[in-house]
């Protein structure tokens, strides 16, 4: 693509409006997604508690999330006035912008992906520590003391678990050998006696895909980790001074980045756009091997979708305490022991020095 | 002591509550689409007010004022005048639904049958007038209504 735009655009400017055309045709069925998503986590929810959820907008509630958003953006954005006025109208735009941007490098299929940058996986963990500035900011700028406790939180929580994902992450690296995402799909390719695909089916790594888990939820504030927004104490934490379209923000980059952690999950643990089974025929059942491949990613990220629903349905909210002791305590040291097995493995592996 | 680390390790009392959940997922619901489904009510049930009228059309209630008196919420008011041909009729029947607190005394002193509570309770209006319902009001809920009116009394009838 980027080469016919640079066939009569020349190239820069070629190159420009191909890059353009691919960043909406991946941001705009995101938000689309989230929409949908959000939907589809209420569902998910309202289900697992014997409830029916949203069904009223559209067959079965379908367009609730719609419904909702027009509703959010017919309305005032009120700015309190003793908040910080630019930088509490910028955290919503940092929170929803950063959420996007990671969604560059993930690869969607074979060779989809729109920046594959050798190291995707720094990229991305760059980017969602950037996450936790929107919040910050947000609850510095309201100037109101629930926001603040609560961005206090989010910055702790992220930090502690952000360490423990980075260590669960050097294992995976180490085994794929690249820091490139659609490199850490392709080394799963038969991982399992050439037949099972992804690190996820490996009992060395399949507890750091748990602890991966369970970190992204963190990560993202999700229950049971949303102490970030826990009404019962913090009120609707750090969006509680937010209305209108700065809240509709906050909430489209919190659900973006939930799709991308359930992206990341698919991404390093389980294959990615690979089928399960190193099977040729799933490879390319549908049409040809890149809508094979987005099936299979899609479907996984709606999986973990559907986990993360799960665990929210299920799981009560942390204390602030065990969540920094399940962090600090407990994930960081698996993670780092996994990290020294792994690589002993791996070395040993290399050295010829396994007796299989 | 093992058994404790190894339930703790692989998070099993998360997978007991996970698989709980997952078939809660696929239960039965609880809640009713409501208002397109609705429970049942008992013939007792005590909802939106109407006057009766005799099979023949002419209105059931004389005017004598029992209600009004009973009315804890002093809620009803009546005013009545002989009509043309003699009859004692009410020439105002205001009940104030705002004050109401749905006790169906009115239901009870009411020696014809003329002021009920129906099963009707969704009546919310936008304005606060408009839960001031005065005599025609009430005859037309009674026409609309009739049907179930006259079969909850039938049902209620032995019990009374």
């Amino acid at each position: 693509m980027t080469a016919f735009f640079q066939s009569w655009l020349g190239f820069g400017w070629g190159w420009f409006v191909a890059n353009l055309i691919l960043i909406l045709l991946i941001a705009l069925p995101l938000m689309l997604a989230v929409a949908m998503i959000i939907y589809a986590d209420r569902k998910i929810w309202a289900a697992m508690a014997l409830r029916r959820g949203p069904n009223v907008v559209g067959p079965f509630g379908l367009l609730q999330s719609f419904a909702d958003g027009l509703k959010v953006f017919l309305k005032e954005t009120i700015v309190p006035s003793s908040a910080n006025r630019a930088l509490f109208l910028i955290a919503p735009v940092i929170t929803f912008t950063v959420a996007l941007i990671a969604w560059a490098v993930i690869p969607f299929g074979p060779g989809m992906v729109l920046a594959d940058i050798n190291v995707g996986l720094l990229y991305l963990l760059a980017v969602s520590s950037l996450g936790v500035y929107g919040i910050i900011i947000a609850g510095w700028a309201s100037n109101s003391k629930y926001p603040f406790y609560s961005a206090l939180r989010a910055a702790a929580q992220m930090v502690s678990y952000e360490v423990s994902i980075g260590f669960v992450l050097i294992p995976v690296v180490l085994w794929a050998g690249t820091f490139s995402l659609s490199g850490i799909v392709g080394a799963q390719q038969g991982h399992i006696f050439g037949l099972v695909n992804g690190f996820g089916f490996n009992p060395l790594l399949f507890p750091l895909a748990v602890i991966f888990l369970i970190s992204a939820m963190a990560e993202t504030a999700r229950a049971p980790f949303d102490l970030t927004e826990a009404e019962s104490e913090l009120v609707a934490g750090y969006q509680t001074e937010y209305s209108s379209m700065s809240f509709a923000l906050f909430w489209l980059g919190e659900y973006g980045n939930v799709l991308l952690m359930c992206g990341m999950n698919a991404v390093l643990f389980w294959g990615g756009w690979l089928p399960p089974l190193d099977i040729p025929i799933l490879y390319d059942f549908l049409f040809n091997a890149s809508i094979t491949g987005m099936f299979w990613f899609f479907a996984k990220i709606l999986f973990f979708f559907f986990v993360f629903s799960w665990v929210k349905a299920t799981v009560p909210r942390f204390r602030y305490d065990q969540l920094m002791r399940l962090g600090w305590k407990i994930f960081l040291p698996i993670s780092l022991i996994w990290v020294f097995l792994v690589s002993g493995y791996l070395m040993l592996q290399k050295q010829g020095m396994l007796p299989w | 002591m093992v058994a404790h680390w190894i339930k703790t390790f692989t998070l099993w009392e998360f997978v007991k509550a996970h698989w709980l959940t997952l078939k809660y997922f696929f239960k039965p619901k609880a809640t009713i689409n409501y208002p397109y489904e609705k429970n049942p009510i008992s013939p007792r049930f005590r909802g939106e007010h109407a006057l009766r009228r005799y099979p023949n059309g002419e209105e059931r209630c004389i005017a004598c004022k029992l209600c009004e008196a009973i009315c804890p919420a002093l809620a009803i008011t009546i005013e009545a005048e002989p009509r043309a041909d003699g009859s004692r009729r009410t020439t105002r029947y205001d009940i104030d639904m705002t004050k109401c607190i749905y006790c169906g005394l009115c239901q009870e002193a009411c020696p014809v049958d003329a002021i009920v509570e129906g099963p009707n309770m969704d009546f919310a209006t936008e304005t606060r007038e408009e839960l001031i319902y005065d005599k025609a009001k009430l005859l037309e809920n009674g026409d609309r209504w009739e049907r179930a009116l006259a079969a909850n009394l039938a049902a209620d009838a032995p019990y009374r």
